[in-house]
């Protein structure tokens, strides 16, 4: 049972982290909460939903375009709310309140043309079968979702760590003048981190209205809340600091629901957000004023 | 005094639209306060529904008269703004916009999840003990209150920690008490409207605070501007009016109030009404 829990709080927290992963990297290099990030999420699950139920996709052919169809959302809604006040150097409430506006319209817009109701993904996109295995259960689901965040981590790191566009994108995360002194065309630079972040995000909406086979336009507004406390509790635009702190709240979230209550699992990841603002306002892994993407 | 017939029909039709009108009013200007000294919160929705909330079950549970359960409806909120505000405020301005986003969404799911918040269904059969003029008269004062903050030392003091915090500090502007008394005072005046509007409408449900209305609240302030505090008053009527006006658009309501957060700070950064209060020399 216990064993049984902490491999589903792993999973779950798993999703959370790629969920937040993207956001934590916008807000390192861009400098922006965008809160219309959630509807990136939005926006991939339901362009999976067109591609498997219209046009007969499988999910390994869903997942990568409609990662991409979330992404090319994410650069236009860049270029047609942050674009300008980027260049103006508007003060970072400006663009949150901006983001925040777009997204309200956003969710209400597409709830009034694609309706309320919850859709699910066709039943027979993935073997329903589990796995078995000394005891514990996984679904295929749940595999198909680690392995997606571990290769997408992979990739995201590999791309920071490893190569010169990553190399770029760090010099901006860490000042953008200077960056644009150095040669770097930021505004190029700009669009293709919200068309990566974009890409994780809508990657997350596929993998995860997956795992709880119900998407509807409103879905990634309920995952702003663990969106938040992921990449606060691992500090803001920390990377690997995200990654540990999705495992965690998920892994702390199916406990609360499984020995606790489990209409409290939001309240409980709100207050661990408070704590860590209370105690350790640069997040769990952050030191003072240090900043990272 | 004697109301003519014809006032008195007037008021009957349409006395859903003028609680709404002024406890809107009340909202918006819970909104401008925190504006006014440079921070954003999104946990009006939140304070409005704690106030809702801890008044209703006042009023059902505990069978308090509406004189004492006013006032007291303010504690809630208020215990809320300060365990946020205390550890937020004193870091950027993102993090107190963040928390208070997450607090209203937490609270929607504990009223939802919760049986003594009487889960989806909300709680029903308040006694509908709110008078208009108790709304209107709240409304005025707290209009006439910040108005007379607003032109005394306290306002100029607001005004330059929203264009440069950092020079307001070196002149000794007490920067982090002010946000904290902004924010309390936004507490307050949210949980205050939140009580008013449950003992107008005899119901109140978890969907009535969540995410829409928080953002909804933030473009009346926009709308307006937050030159003076009438100003966030008149973009709460207009954002309310129009909606009755054009019918046919009610379900493009929320997308219009969206569309004029964006566009008001893409391209009317002092809102509509623009025009600042006066003072006299200091």
């Amino acid at each position: 049972m216990f064993a049984q829990q902490l491999v589903n709080g792993v999973l779950l927290g798993a999703t959370y982290a790629l969920f937040a992963l993207g956001f934590t990297l916008m807000f390192g290099v861009l400098r922006v909460i965008n809160l219309t990030y959630g509807f990136y999420f939005s926006a991939g699950a339901f362009i999976a939903l067109f591609l498997t139920r219209q046009a007969g996709f499988g999910i390994w052919a869903a997942l990568p375009v409609a990662a991409m169809g979330a992404g090319a959302v994410a650069v236009a809604l860049d270029w047609l709310l942050l674009s300008r006040l980027r260049r103006v150097n508007a003060p970072e409430l400006s663009s949150l309140m901006v983001t925040l506006g777009g997204v309200l319209a956003l969710y209400s817009a597409a709830t009034s043309i694609l309706g309320p109701d919850i859709r699910r993904l066709p039943p027979d996109l993935v073997a329903s079968d589990a796995f078995v295995l000394a005891g514990l259960r996984v679904t295929t689901a749940q595999l198909l979702i680690l392995l997606a965040t571990a290769v997408m981590v992979g990739a995201l790191m590999a791309l920071m760590r490893g190569t010169r566009l990553g190399l770029a994108i760090r010099a901006m995360a860490e000042k953008p003048d200077a960056a644009g002194l150095m040669g770097i065309d930021t505004g190029r630079l700009a669009a293709l981190v919200s068309f990566i972040s974009g890409c994780l995000a809508g990657a997350g909406g596929v993998l995860i209205g997956l795992n709880f086979n119900a998407i509807h336009p409103y879905m990634g507004e309920a995952m702003m809340l663990r969106g938040f406390v992921v990449i606060i509790v691992g500090g803001l635009g920390d990377i690997r600091g995200a990654l540990i702190a999705g495992l965690l709240l998920g892994v702390i979230e199916v406990f609360t629901a499984g020995y606790v209550a489990s209409g409290l699992k939001e309240a409980v990841a709100f207050a661990i957000l408070v704590v860590v603002l209370w105690t350790r306002p640069s997040g769990l892994f952050g030191r003072a004023v240090v900043r990272r993407a | 005094m004697i109301i003519p017939p014809w006032l008195d029909d007037f008021l009957w039709t349409y006395q859903n639209l003028i609680h709404a009108l002024g406890i809107n009013g009340l909202l918006a200007l819970s909104m401008y306060v925190v504006l006014a000294v440079g921070q954003l919160s999104l946990g009006q929705a939140a304070f409005m529904g704690l106030g809702a909330y801890s008044s209703a079950l006042m009023t059902l549970k505990l069978k308090l008269p509406f004189f004492m359960v006013l006032p007291a409806s303010c504690v809630v909120p208020v215990l809320f703004a300060l365990a946020i505000g205390v550890p937020t405020l004193r870091l950027s301005g993102v993090y107190l916009a963040i928390a208070t986003i997450g607090l209203g969404e937490v609270l929607r799911a504990v009223y939802l999840n919760v049986d003594y918040f009487g889960g989806a269904l909300g709680l029903s059969g308040i006694p509908e003990r709110a008078e208009t003029w108790m709304i209107y008269g709240l409304l005025f004062a707290a209009v006439a209150i910040l108005w007379l903050v607003g032109r005394s030392g306290v306002g100029r003091a607001m005004e330059a920690m929203r264009e440069d915090e950092t020079a307001a500090g070196v002149m000794g502007v007490n920067v982090g008490r002010y946000r904290m008394g902004a924010l309390l005072a936004s507490a307050v005046l949210a949980g205050l409207a939140g009580a008013l509007g449950a003992h107008v409408s005899s119901f109140i449900g978890p969907n009535e605070y969540g995410f829409e209305p928080a953002v909804t609240i933030l473009s009346y302030a926009l709308l307006g501007g937050i030159g003076t505090p009438l100003a966030p008053v008149l973009g709460a009527w207009i954002l309310t009016l129009l909606p009755e006006l054009l019918r046919g658009f009610s379900d493009l309501r929320l997308v219009f109030n969206g569309v004029i957060i964006v566009l008001a700070v893409l391209f009317l950064p002092n809102g509509l009404l623009s025009w600042r209060m006066k003072r006299r020399g200091a």
